[in-house]
């Protein structure tokens, strides 16, 4: 065992090593520490460079702020993550860690060439320097910025661990498990409420932890601690470590992200990574403490510099000494109380040197006493030493003039500059802090949830005054709750409860100019950034931190913020609340996009919706393709062929006998009641009162502002009943705008609206002989031309089945759609597919449909309309019932820009070489020959190549089309411009006889 | 996550539940064809982006389905009451005490 672990000390388990890597070497740790613990426990303080001057850090906290000590953290192939804190990640077997932002190793990095050319890199150097010229941005700077800042890579590979997630509703959450948080805890299971504890680290406890002297109740510390986790366990309350409140939302909404299974050395099976909870709490406590603050001075980054707290975080939870001679520098009686543990565990402490003038007379006798030399009224002038700290020079102060310095040999310099309540969830949910001008530190003030506060965020200190808070804040939720609170709070011995001051940047007699004193770490911004900024006209703290990028690292300004808000007032002249407090957000510490996703992934991203007939497609070869959120067969390759020559193929089989098409993917709405008619009247603009039932009608669908939204066909069953159908795509907000103007602005009428997309299986049967495969198959009706005329409608039985038929056409053929129900969707396939047989039945796929449409010249909503597109435009002015007195759209329809002429209309293009096909979207011009950037008149929306008329074909919207028959317009491509001449949308079968066969 | 009250339901759901549907007390005109072209500008376009007390449309599109009416504030974004389609814009001042109608810009 190595020299820094003090055997028996601290809560790691002493019998049980643990073996892990960093940087390729093998270290042991012991069960229950740190990687930083461990670390620190063989000696090494060094773990990382720095983001922008590649300095050499290492670890400055014990926690979740850490900002230095990141780490590239592996267990197998893709199980990697960058950036992981050494302070909060546990040591397990089967660990790899890795050190970031290095060039060629951690001890000698080359990119540390950026620290010595620092004055080039000041605040706004981005923006200063990589202004022009233009070209550079993306040859140049932006591949130098990416390579030379930076921390962790992210990985490459797919992450193969499962993530969790779970919803719990309760009565009280409680985040924090210092001693606070536990009061709060027990005085709510104490009167009977639903109770879930929250910490972030590996154990409950929080600094008392770090405190193995103090008694409560009678007992150690530690003892008390332990019973106080049993009786929360007897009263139900979920106590969750290794679990980090990540933000606070609307109505006491807490997420929580669980690390569940990284600090194992084996993950159980199915066990997930990590777990995110939704936790909707009728009562919120937040215990979450306070953060110690660094003090600002030259040198406070170099390896060995740390916070005092967190030196006696690793002495007393962990049994590590961080060093053997230590010189503590602060602002705050705390510091003077880790000094003294350090002192009575062996490590020597050569002097505390502390900046106020006057400090209580006990800390200094005790120091005295344990060997401590003890320097009021003094500051920091700069550290050295290269990979680790060597010696600290301090200086006395009087009056504001800064002494002479003398050096003092050190291996770790603890400091602390006071500490910051840790206010983060609280800002989540907007309320509002007030400065303290006594204690220098922003509390909480207004509140907008139900939430109370306790302990050291609230600004108090000692843990006599965090019990007796956690009770009070536990007593306030729980009356809250309708519940009567007995706990109190138990008393405390050898409570060490102190006092501090705030300051800026330490006063120096060295060049403030050349100062290399950090306020954030992780982003490398030094005090004189900050008064640079200020320098350069930035006043709000907003800009002050957009302008140099402190607090926007991933610790968020943990520790810089209460530092860098000091400076900036100081440097304004101003008081900190007049400069303002930057705003906390979500989430608290960097979140897995694992968590976040956790079951979304994958399959599980979105639904795929099948059809019935799905399988089949499927097994029969067909290739698919995505609409909205169905899988629809594309085409059906046989043998080798390509996309086009199955197309062609299909195409011509339909033409010429017959084609089968699965259509189940049309949304379906019943409209049914007393008032169906008069309610398809207001919606749809066609007329409906005399559609006989059993006759059909293409229907057009407009929004208040009279463009076209959807269309169908729409069957009339009885007087009362009307089966419509509506695009694929458009299903849901057809439905959606129905139910708005039947509950809102017609509740009069007598209709009920039911989506029955998924009740049928759709199947349309078109060709020449498409009544020759469909008749034999038919009971209980005539499907005879005289009997069933095109238009027409009818239930009747369908190879046995119950079935809704349709006589349509979407292809310009002889059209049948039959509706079964849903679960016989493949049975009626397979029915039609044995009947077809002595027709050569082709399956075809969406693009077949597609293509028999537009040579049809029928629009499908959403690809030749836009949304800008009406009625008039597209050629449809005969599906107006314009003798109705109303219906959604008709007022819309005379605004003066729907009138004017010059609109975009729908026309047919043909290419003057038959071969060439248009691109969808191209743009169109009159003429070819005029100077950049040309007038564009309008687009092409649709284009096939048309195996039936061996050419291609397209439709497009152009500027007063309809009265540019026949001209030739042009469409300009990158390697040619392309002539084509303006014609009508029906390119087959313009009389429209082959419908009515 | 806000936490919606259906006025139908009676029970009081998460957002996820709910879709936003526009602004409240819109009326479509009894007879469109009569509209001048600015009164139907009016009721086609002009919305009133308030401030503070706003009165809005949600349906409970993943539950009961019914349209109903919501005032939430659009600083706070803190629903402060929902009432069923058709009813009357409640007094949120004498409900509250926060003061309705101030439009963007007005303190």
């Amino acid at each position: 065992m190595s020299t820094y672990r003090i055997q028996g000390r601290g809560r790691v388990n002493h019998s049980e090593p643990v073996y892990f890597t960093f940087d390729g070497k093998t270290y042991t740790g012991l069960r229950g520490d740190t990687v930083a613990s461990a670390l620190l426990a063989n000696g090494v303080h060094l773990m990382g460079r720095s983001f922008k001057y590649h300095r050499p850090r290492g670890a400055v906290s014990a926690g979740s702020d850490e900002p230095n000590a990141l780490l590239g953290t592996r267990r197998g192939k893709g199980q990697f993550e960058p950036n992981t804190r050494a302070t909060l990640q546990e040591v397990r077997g089967n660990l790899e860690t890795t050190s970031q932002n290095k060039l060629p190793s951690l001890k000698f990095d080359i990119g540390a060439i950026n620290d010595a050319s620092y004055m080039m890199f000041s605040a706004g150097f981005y923006y200063k320097t990589f202004m022009w010229p233009k070209s550079f941005w993306d040859k140049v700077y932006e591949p130098f910025i990416r390579a030379a800042a930076g921390l962790g890579v992210a990985p490459s590979e797919e992450d193969p661990d499962d993530y969790a997630a779970r919803y719990v509703h309760i009565d009280l959450l409680v985040v924090g498990g210092g001693v606070a948080g536990i009061m709060a805890a027990l005085t709510g299971a104490r009167a009977g409420a639903k109770v879930v504890l929250v910490d972030e680290t590996a154990e409950m406890g929080g600094a008392l932890l770090s405190e193995p002297a103090v008694t409560i109740g009678g007992m150690a510390g530690w003892d008390w601690l332990a019973a106080a986790l049993e009786e929360l366990e007897s009263l139900g309350v979920q106590v969750m470590t290794r679990t980090t409140a990540i933000g606070y939302y609307h109505e006491n909404m807490v997420g929580l992200v669980q690390r569940v299974s990284d600090h194992l050395d084996h993950v159980p099976e199915g066990a997930p990574r990590e777990r995110l909870w939704r936790v909707r709490a009728k009562q919120v406590v937040l215990a979450q403490g306070a953060l110690e603050k660094p003090l600002v001075f030259d040198g406070n980054d170099r390896p060995g510099v740390m916070l005092a707290s967190a030196a006696q975080t690793y002495l007393n939870r962990y049994g590590v000494k961080v060093g053997s001679r230590a010189v503590v520098v602060t602002t705050h009686d705390s510091a003077w109380y880790a000094a003294f543990d350090l002192a009575e565990a062996g490590i020597s402490v050569a002097a505390i040197a502390d900046i106020r003038p006057k400090i209580d007379a006990e800390l200094v006798s005790k120091a005295r006493a344990l060997g401590i030399e003890v320097l009021p009224s003094h500051t920091v002038i700069t550290t050295r030493g290269r990979l680790r700290v060597k010696s600290v020079s301090v200086a006395p102060v009087s009056n504001g003039a800064v002494g002479t310095s003398r050096v003092i040999p050190c291996d770790v310099v603890l400091m602390s500059g006071g500490w910051t309540p840790s206010l983060h969830l609280f800002s989540h949910t907007q309320g509002k802090l007030k400065w303290d001008a006594e204690a220098q530190v922003y509390l909480p003030d207004v509140k907008t949830e139900e939430v109370e506060i306790a302990g050291a965020g609230r600004g108090l200190w000692g843990y006599g005054a965090a019990l007796e808070d956690g009770v009070v804040a536990g007593r306030t939720a729980v009356k809250a709750l309708g519940l009567r609170a007995t706990a109190r709070a138990p008393g405390v011995g050898v409570d060490r409860p102190g006092t501090g001051i705030m300051v800026k940047d330490l006063p120096t007699n060295g060049d403030p100019g050349k100062a290399r004193a950090f306020v954030d770490f992780q982003n490398d911004v030094t005090a004189k950034d900050i008064r640079l900024a200020v320098r350069e006209g930035m006043r709000s703290i907003e800009h002050v931190k957009r302008y140099t990028t402190n607090g926007m690292a991933t610790d968020q300004g943990k520790m810089s913020n209460m530092n860098g808000l000091m400076i900036a007032s100081d440097a304004l002249g101003k008081a900190p609340p007049q400069v303002g407090l930057t705003t906390f957000r979500p989430p608290y510490t960097p979140t897995t996009f694992g968590a976040l996703a956790n079951y979304v992934r994958g399959h599980q991203f979105e639904v795929t919706r099948k059809t019935a007939i799905d399988s089949w497609a499927e097994e029969n070869g067909a290739v698919f393709e995505p609409v909205s959120q169905w899988r629809r067969a594309w085409y059906f390759p046989k043998d080798g062929e390509d996309m086009a020559a199955a197309v062609a193929r299909e195409c011509a089989a339909t033409r010429k006998s017959v084609g089968i098409f699965d259509a189940s993917t049309l949304g379906k709405i019943e409209v049914v009641g007393p008032d169906a008619v008069e309610f398809m009247n207001r919606t749809y603009t066609n007329p409906w009162t005399k559609l006989a039932p059993g006759r059909t009608r293409y229907g057009l669908l407009l929004g208040e502002d009279g463009y076209i939204r959807d269309d169908g066909v729409i069957g009339r069953l009885s007087q009362d009943r009307f089966h419509v159908t509506t695009t694929t795509g458009g299903a849901a907000r057809v439905l959606n705008m129905m139910e708005d103007y039947l509950q809102t602005e017609w509740p009069d009428l007598k209709v009920w609206l039911t989506s029955t997309t998924e009740q049928w299986a759709t199947v349309a049967v078109n060709g020449p002989n498409a009544r020759k495969v469909l008749e034999p198959l038919v009971e209980g009706l005539d499907i005879s031309n005289e009997a069933f005329p095109h238009m027409s409608i009818a239930e009747c039985t369908v190879a046995g089945l119950p079935a809704r038929l349709f006589r349509l056409s979407f292809t310009g053929e002889l059209g049948f759609e039959i509706n079964v129900p849903a679960s016989k969707g493949r049975v009626l396939w397979e029915a039609l597919m044995k009947s077809g047989a002595e027709y050569d039945i082709c399956p075809y796929g969406t693009e077949t449909m597609h293509v028999l449409r537009a040579e049809k010249g029928y629009i499908i909503v959403g690809q030749d309309t836009d949304g800008t597109v009406t009625p008039g435009d597209a050629g449809l002015d005969w599906a107006l019932g314009k003798k109705k007195p109303d219906f959604i759209g008709m007022r819309g329809l005379k605004r003066p820009d729907l009138v004017a002429s010059g609109r975009r209309q729908l026309v047919g293009l043909l290419t003057s070489d038959p071969k060439v096909k248009l691109e969808e979207g191209a743009q169109i011009v009159l003429d070819p020959n005029q100077p950049k950037p040309m007038k564009m008149v309008g687009w092409v929306t649709s284009s096939y190549y048309s195996a039936t008329l061996g050419r291609t074909i397209a439709m497009a919207l152009i500027e007063g089309g309809f009265d540019k028959m026949n001209d030739t317009v042009y469409i300009p491509m990158p390697d040619k411009t392309i002539t084509a001449k303006i014609t009508g949308t029906v390119f087959y079968d313009p009389e429209g006889e082959k419908v009515k066969l | 996550m806000l936490l919606i009250h259906c006025p139908y339901c009676g029970e009081t759901l998460p957002e996820t539940e709910f879709a936003y549907a526009g602004e409240a007390h819109i009326a479509r005109p009894e007879n469109p064809s009569e509209q001048t072209d600015a009164e139907w500008v009016e009721y086609l376009f002009m919305r009133s982006n308030v401030k503070g007390v706003h009165f809005e449309r949600w349906r409970h599109i993943h539950g009961c389905g019914r349209f109903f009416n919501a005032a939430r504030h659009t600083v706070t974004d803190k629903f402060l009451t929902t009432y069923k389609a058709g009813e009357p814009r409640p007094d949120i001042e004498a409900l509250t005490g926060i003061k309705a109608g101030v439009k963007e810009g007005e303190k």
